[in-house]
C-alpha cells in the first residue's frame, strides 16, 4: 500500500503544474462550499438569535365571540375563560402544562408624583415567566411570587421602559407608582426584548381580578407544550384543544372566533422550515460548485491519461494487470482531490472564523431596527466529515472516467504511437 | 520453450487482412533467434502473439510448456511480467522516472518490495555499465545507454524469453553493434532471445535467422 502511494507520489510530483491546476478547481469547489454554508448558518444563528431568550412551544388562547349558532344557543354570543381552565386543560391534555392565565388592562397611564408613562397592565400568576421573556437583572427586585397571588397584594413589576420613563435614574424599588387611583409598591424591574409602544408591567393575577375584572374572566390564557415536534402534531393538537374547549364553552369546534388561538411552535416550524430551505439552497449551489469541480479533475485527468497513453502501454507491457492501472489513476485522482479539497477546506473553516472574530459575539438587540441578521457564520464539525466523504466519493467519481480509459490502452497501439 | 502451431491471425480493418497463415515455429531454450521478413509479412504480428500482447485466431501457442489462448487481461499481464521482456525500437522508457525506477518497475507490479527491487535494480543496471547512470532522466541518456536501460528492464524479472522489436532501428551503426554485443552476451549466460529486424548486419549475429515471407516461414538458415 506504501510502494503505491509512493509510486503515484511520485508522478504527481514530477507534474507539479498539472497537479496544481487539477487540484485548484477542487479547493475552490469546496471553499465556496464551506464559506456557503457558513453564511447559511450565519444567518440562521442570527434569526434564532432574536427567539433565543423566548420560549418557542407555547400556545396563547384569547376569548371571543361564538360566530356560529350551536346546540340552540345563538351566534354572537361571548366566551369567558376563567379560572376552570387551567385545571381543564392540564387534566385534558398531558402536553400541556404551566398554564398562565392573564389578565391585560390598557389605557390609564402610570403615574410616578408628575412623571407619567403610557403601558398595559397586567394580572399574572409567577409562571408568567417561563411562557415571556421576563428578565430580572441582579439588584432589580423580583418577580411576583406567590404570596402575592395569597395575598392579593398591590405589588408591581415594572418594564425597564416603564421604569425608566417614571424613575430616571433614581431606584423604583420599594416606591409607590399610581395607576388608575390604586397605589402599588414597585417590587421589581424587568427586562425583555419586546419593543413594542407599550410595554407591560405585571400585578398579580388575583390583585388585577379583584380590582378590575371580577366577572369578565381573563383576557388571555397561556401554556406551555411538551413533545410537540412536527407540524402535524401541532395542528392535530390545535384542533384537539378547540374541540375541547368547544365542548366545555358549548360553541363548535369548527367556530374559530370563539376562541383565537395562536401557537408559536408552528411559528418556530415555520421559520425552521425557510431555513432548510436556505440550508438546502446553499447546499444544491455548494455542490454544483463541486461538481464543477469533479468535472474540471475528471477533465483534465481525461488529457492527462490521452498524454500518458504510451506510459500506460509501456506499464501494461511489463506487467500492469487492469486493476493495477484503475486503482493507479483513482488513486492519483483521490489524492488530489483530497488534498487540494482539504486545502480548500481550511481555508473554508478560516474565512467563516475569521468572519465569526471580526463580528463578534450577538449584542441583545437594543431597538427594533437593531434586530440581529447575521451570527456565528461557522459550519458544525459534522459539516467537516460530510464533506470529506464528499471530497472522497467526488474523488472517486472523477477518476473513474479517466481510469477507465487508461485501462483501455491497448500495448501495442500505444508503443506503436511515437 | 516457444512452440507456435498452425497459428492464424486475421485483422479486419475494413477489408479483412490475413497476416499469419498456418504458421508453425519452435524456440528452443538458449537459442537467439532473428526474424527478418519484408514490412507486412507479419514478423510483428508474430512478436506481439509471442508477447502475450495479442490473440490469435486458430491454432496453439505454447510458452514453456503452457498454451497461451484467450487470457484474461490480468493474466496476460501477469504472463508477461513474469515470462517476457520487451526491449523495443523506440526504448519505451518512462520519460519521468529515473533510469533506476525504469529498471526497478517490472519488479514493482511483481510486488517486490521497494528497498529490494532497488537493489536488483541496480544489479542489472551496473551488468549493463550504466551504474553511474542510475539516477538520470531518459532524456539525459544517449540512443544506446537507452536501450541498455531498455534491456536491464526486461531482464530484472528474469524471464524466459527476451523479446526485441527493431532493437536497433534508432541508433547508429557503432551503437548498433554494441547493443547487439550485448544481447548475444545475455544470450551467453542462457537467455532465449527473439529479435525482429530487417538488417541483415544484426540478423547476422544471431544463431538462426527465420524469414516469414506471406505469413508463413519462409527459410530457416542456421549460423
Amino acid at each position: 500500500m506504501f510502494d503505491d502511494f509512493q509510486e503515484i507520489f511520485s508522478t504527481l510530483r514530477k507534474n507539479k503544474l498539472r497537479t496544481f491546476l487539477t487540484g485548484f478547481s477542487m479547493a475552490w469547489g469546496i471553499f465556496m462550499l464551506i464559506v456557503l454554508l457558513g453564511a447559511g448558518n450565519g444567518i440562521r444563528n442570527g434569526i434564532l438569535f432574536n427567539f433565543a431568550d423566548m420560549a418557542t412551544n407555547f400556545v396563547k388562547l384569547w376569548p371571543g365571540r361564538t360566530a356560529q349558532p350551536y346546540e340552540g344557543l345563538q351566534a354572537g354570543r361571548r366566551v369567558k375563560l376563567d379560572s376552570t381552565e387551567r385545571p381543564f386543560l392540564e387534566e385534558q391534555f398531558n402536553q400541556v402544562y404551566n398554564v398562565s392565565p392573564l389578565i391585560s388592562r390598557r389605557g390609564p397611564n402610570f403615574y410616578h408624583g408628575d412623571d407619567y408613562a403610557p403601558g398595559v397592565l397586567q394580572g399574572v400568576l409567577p409562571g408568567y415567566q417561563n411562557v415571556e421573556a421576563v428578565e430580572i437583572r441582579a439588584g432589580n427586585g423580583r418577580f411576583i411570587n406567590e404570596a402575592d397571588i395569597q395575598q392579593a397584594r398591590k405589588v408591581i413589576v415594572l418594564h425597564s421602559r416603564t421604569a425608566g420613563l417614571l424613575f430616571k435614574d433614581k431606584n423604583p424599588l420599594g416606591a409607590y407608582i399610581n395607576y388608575d387611583k390604586v397605589m402599588y409598591k414597585v417590587v421589581g424591574v424587568y427586562h425583555d426584548s419586546n419593543m413594542s409602544q407599550n410595554p407591560n408591567s405585571c400585578i398579580p393575577l388575583t390583585t388585577a381580578q379583584l380590582i378590575y375584572n371580577p366577572e369578565n374572566g381573563y383576557s388571555q390564557v397561556a401554556m406551555l407544550l411538551d413533545g410537540l415536534e412536527t407540524k402535524a402534531q401541532n395542528e392535530s393538537f390545535e384542533t384537539d384543544i378547540r374541540a375541547a374547549l368547544g365542548r366545555k364553552h358549548r360553541f363548535d369546534k369548527e367556530d374559530r372566533s370563539a376562541v383565537y388561538l395562536y401557537n408559536v411552535a408552528r411559528e418556530f416550524l415555520q421559520f425552521k422550515g425557510i431555513f432548510n430551505g436556505i440550508t438546502l439552497f446553499v447546499w444544491i449551489i455548494g455542490l454544483g460548485t463541486l461538481i464543477a469541480g469533479v468535472v474540471g479533475i475528471s477533465n483534465i485527468m481525461l488529457i492527462t491519461v490521452k498524454e500518458r497513453t504510451k506510459e500506460f502501454g509501456i506499464r501494461k507491457a511489463i506487467g500492469a494487470t487492469p486493476g493495477t492501472i484503475l486503482r493507479l489513476v483513482m488513486t492519483e485522482c483521490l489524492m488530489i482531490t483530497a488534498f487540494f479539497g482539504y486545502i480548500g477546506m481550511l481555508a473554508g473553516i478560516g474565512v467563516t472564523e475569521l468572519l465569526n472574530h471580526v463580528m463578534g459575539p450577538a449584542q441583545a438587540p437594543t431597538s427594533q431596527e437593531d434586530l440581529v441578521l447575521f451570527t456565528n457564520p461557522t459550519v458544525e464539525p459534522y459539516i467537516i466529515l460530510t464533506a470529506t466523504l464528499v471530497l472522497i466519493i467526488a474523488g472517486l467519481l472523477a477518476g473513474y472516467l479517466p481510469a477507465r480509459r487508461a485501462v483501455q490502452v491497448k500495448p501495442i497501439e500505444a508503443l506503436r504511437y511515437e | 520453450m516457444i512452440r507456435l502451431e498452425d497459428i492464424n491471425k486475421t485483422y479486419y480493418n475494413g477489408a479483412a487482412l490475413h497476416v499469419l497463415k498456418g504458421l508453425n515455429l519452435d524456440i528452443e531454450d538458449g537459442e537467439f533467434v532473428a526474424i527478418m521478413g519484408a514490412s507486412g509479412s507479419g514478423k510483428s504480428t508474430l512478436l506481439n502473439i509471442v508477447g502475450i500482447l495479442d490473440d490469435y485466431d486458430t491454432g496453439s501457442y505454447y510458452l514453456n510448456g503452457k498454451l497461451i489462448r484467450e487470457l484474461s487481461e490480468k493474466d496476460a499481464a501477469v504472463y508477461r511480467n513474469k515470462l517476457i521482456g520487451f526491449v523495443f525500437q523506440s526504448f519505451n522508457l518512462i520519460s519521468f522516472k529515473t533510469a533506476l525506477e525504469n529498471v526497478a518497475l517490472p519488479l514493482y507490479y511483481m510486488g517486490v518490495r521497494r528497498g529490494k527491487r532497488n537493489r536488483i535494480a541496480m544489479e542489472y543496471l551496473e551488468k549493463m555499465g550504466l551504474a553511474e547512470w542510475a539516477d538520470h532522466l531518459p532524456s539525459a541518456l544517449s540512443g544506446g545507454q537507452k536501450q541498455r536501460v531498455a534491456i536491464a528492464r526486461a531482464l530484472v524479472t528474469n524471464p524466459q524469453v527476451i523479446l526485441a522489436d527493431e532493437p536497433t532501428g534508432a541508433l547508429d551503426s557503432q551503437t548498433s553493434i554494441e547493443v547487439m554485443e550485448l544481447l548475444q552476451q545475455v544470450n551467453r549466460e542462457g537467455m532465449t532471445i527473439v529479435m525482429v529486424t530487417h538488417d541483415p548486419e544484426m540478423a547476422s549475429m544471431s544463431q538462426k535467422i527465420i524469414k516469414i515471407r506471406d505469413g508463413i516461414i519462409g527459410s530457416i538458415e542456421h549460423q
